[in-house]
């Protein structure tokens, strides 16, 4: 495989050396002999390659699937290194000082973060657990946005006109949205069950819908933007020459020159959604405890940052690494997948 | 203009082609018009109208190449685009092997675009850089539902062939040819329908010189071998005189002459042919020792938004009289085949 990799990249620099890659590489070559198959590799194969050599955010990218790794196989962790995140060890904490034992909070191998204060509950267990709350919300929330924004984006960018300007008026009154204020009030009327759901399931699916509801037309406005210039590329008129429908340049012409855009803004919100769920938790909107949230942990952190700073520094580590691991893969993605630079 | 690749036999300055005789209608054209709109504000109130193609006139015959000339901006791929039905035109009438095409419903235009063919100037912009070449050369057999007899595949082979490509290049991707390749690839999609005629707006000038040549003979070998009608549109003199068996020539949207190509490069009738003729240095060296004598134009075109009323060459034209400025001349026949609109024709 490495051998494959190597002749791959030595002919990137020479991409009309039709003789490197010609024979060894493609398999339909050696199996139908005398007609050889060139194949050439797409801009999404070079973009591939690129980010390849891009070893900080490929550094990013490993975080990122370790993070996701962690949300998903939190309670296997847990049990293997932790304890269950809602467990209280009182033996843990000093009863005079209501703190941890121990040097650091208490950290050891058996509580690698220490522990919190008062109740003595395992911090890393919490942390990997806040992960899910944190990895769900940034996820759905951004794959809302992507999906409205993308519709609304390309439909605005490609029929133009008055259907523009609508959008584009309705995107700027969604932008114009005290978001942040909309959510607290929101926090107060939610009920006990609602859609089927309940408790935890319910809440973080409204974080999900208001956090992705309220965020589509950043998406949006990328993506008409990009839409407008590639509408205006003569492949357009070409497909249209030949007799093409909207529907057809839509999908086949359109959307394959979308899908980096959109796959370097979702990678680059899901951070920023990322933080404003942590926001929300820490000023007490969302999940509601005893569910472990890095901004909720931060939040109960507060009033002993000076006693235990363990406690702070594991949640607050947790979405600095988070955000800058999501942001340094898609300014990554970005450069990889740079048209400009073909 | 130098043929820079070895195997190109014809330099764009000699001529080569039988004329063929005038044959029958395939395109004709009356009071051709198209208007852009300008429009203002938020509520988009009409401010004007870009006056881009404002009547022409012409018809095109089976097998010749009508080639048109004029400057940046006096709408020669406005006219291209509409006699290809990719915009509406505003007003006149088109008719495509005698049926009206002027405002047909794109539905109904979509079985005649297997006649009526594109090639477009920028290679770089007219082949989706997402697709490999197979989906690009083999998109209009999909499009138009057209049944092959080996396979699609086979056909865009045999296509990348006839257009001296490596037909082994099938998967590869727009990115890794060069302008000229692409510019193939391009004409090789634009003869996977068989079309009687094909509009060229610009096909080479945005390819190097050297490349240009290579391009403009295989467009000359595919007419001789498929029979092809085109509509080529170029700003250089040289090139158009070389694929072109007549000329029309525009200025701010209009034809101001059109006449076989013999005809308007020999004995050029219009002031503003004349000028831009005597601003290209001729190849030939009788043409060259009869010192033609150059001929400045002053001033800038003026705006399509805002044309000067009758002729409207008159605000740069050395020979302008009180009548240029409020009668419009008509586009006349004033020799056999040799149409011109000037109160005042030279030769
Ligand atoms: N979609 C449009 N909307 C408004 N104005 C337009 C549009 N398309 C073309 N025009 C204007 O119409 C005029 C003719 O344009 P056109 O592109 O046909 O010129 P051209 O002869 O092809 O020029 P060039 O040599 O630069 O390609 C120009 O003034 C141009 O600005
Ligand atoms: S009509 Fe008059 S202004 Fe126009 S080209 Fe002829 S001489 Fe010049
Ligand atoms: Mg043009």
């Amino acid at each position: 495989m490495t051998g494959l990799e190597q002749g791959v990249s030595a002919t990137l620099t020479a991409p009309l050396d039709v003789t490197g890659t010609a024979g060894e590489v493609t398999p339909e070559a050696t199996l139908s002999g005398a007609e050889r198959a060139i194949q050439g590799r797409s801009l999404g194969q070079i973009a591939w390659m690129r980010l390849r050599r891009d070893r900080v955010a490929i550094a990013g990218g490993i975080v990122v699937i370790l993070l996701i790794l962690m949300a998903i196989f939190a309670p296997l962790i847990v049990r293997v290194i932790g304890h269950p995140p809602n467990e209280w060890h009182q033996e843990m904490i000093d009863p005079t000082l209501s703190t941890a034992k121990g040097v650091f909070g208490g950290v050891s191998l058996d509580f690698l973060f220490g522990v919190e204060p008062l109740n003595g509950r395992d911090l890393f267990s919490r942390v990997v657990y806040g992960a899910r709350v944190s990895i769900l919300v940034g996820f759905g929330a951004t794959l809302l946005s992507v999906v409205i924004g993308t519709f609304f984006g390309v439909v605005a960018g490609f029929f133009g006109g008055w259907v523009d300007s609508v959008i584009s008026r309705v995107m700027d009154v969604f932008l114009a949205f005290p978001l942040l204020l909309f959510a607290m009030s929101l926090a107060g009327v939610i009920p006990d069950n609602a859609f089927g759901l309940t408790g935890d399931g319910l809440r973080i699916a409204i974080l999900i819908f208001v956090i992705g509801f309220f965020n589509w037309p950043y998406v949006g406005r990328i993506i008409r933007g990009q839409t407008l210039s590639l509408r205006e590329r003569e492949f357009v008129d070409a497909a249209r020459s030949l007799g093409a429908r909207n529907g057809y340049i839509l999908r086949k012409e359109l959307l394959p020159n979308l899908v980096a855009p959109i796959l370097v803004y979702a990678t680059l919100l899901i951070p920023t959604n990322i933080l404003f769920e942590a926001a929300l938790a820490f000023l007490g909107v969302g999940v509601a405890p005893p569910t472990a949230t890095w901004g909720g942990m931060l939040s109960s952190a507060v009033p002993f940052y000076s006693v235990a700073p363990n406690f702070m520094l594991a949640p607050g580590l947790a979405i600095f690494v988070t955000v800058l691991a999501f942001n340094l893969l898609g300014d990554g993605l970005r450069d990889a997948l740079d048209p400009r630079a073909r | 203009m130098s043929a820079g690749e070895s195997h190109v036999s014809t330099p764009l300055t000699e001529t080569t082609k039988a004329r063929p005789a005038e044959g029958e209608a395939l395109l004709s054209v009356a009071g051709l018009q198209k208007y852009f709109p300008v429009t203002k504000g938020l509520l988009r109130h009409k401010v004007g109208d870009v006056q881009a193609v404002d009547g022409l006139d012409f018809t095109v015959h089976k097998g010749e190449t009508l080639g048109v000339v004029g400057e940046s901006g006096c709408g020669k791929t406005t006219t291209g685009r509409l006699l290809t039905r990719l915009l509406e035109p505003t007003g006149g009438r088109i008719e495509f092997e005698g049926v009206d095409i002027t405002h047909i419903s794109q539905g109904r235009m979509r079985p005649l675009r297997r006649d009526l063919q594109m090639i477009f100037q920028d290679p770089y912009s007219s082949l989706n850089p997402r697709h490999t070449v197979g989906t690009i050369v083999g998109a209009p057999y999909r499009l138009q539902s057209v049944k092959t007899e080996h396979g699609v595949k086979r056909e865009v082979q045999d296509l990348l062939k006839l257009v001296g490509l490596n037909p082994e290049h099938y998967n590869r991707y727009p990115h890794e040819f060069s302008g000229g390749q692409r510019q193939r690839i391009g004409i090789a999609r634009t003869l996977a329908l068989r079309p009687k005629l094909i509009v060229a707006d610009e096909p080479v000038s945005a390819l190097d010189v050297s490349i240009q040549a290579q391009v403009v003979n295989l467009l000359e070998d595919l007419q001789d071998e498929l029979g092809l009608t085109y509509v080529v549109i170029a700003h250089d003199l040289s090139v158009v005189r070389h694929i072109s068996d007549r000329v029309a020539v525009m200025y701010l949207g209009k034809i101001v002459e059109l006449a076989d190509r013999d005809g308007l490069y020999g004995k050029p009738m219009h002031p503003y042919t004349t000028a831009l003729l005597s601003a290209v240095p001729d190849p030939t060296p009788k043409a060259r020792s009869a010192k033609r004598e150059r001929i400045r134009l002053v001033g800038d075109v003026p705006s399509p938004l805002n044309p000067p009323p009758a002729c409207r060459f008159h605000t740069r034209c050395w020979k302008a009289q009180e009548i240029c400025r409020t009668q419009e001349p008509p586009l006349l026949e004033r020799v056999s085949g040799h149409h011109v609109a000037c109160h005042f024709p030279e030769n």
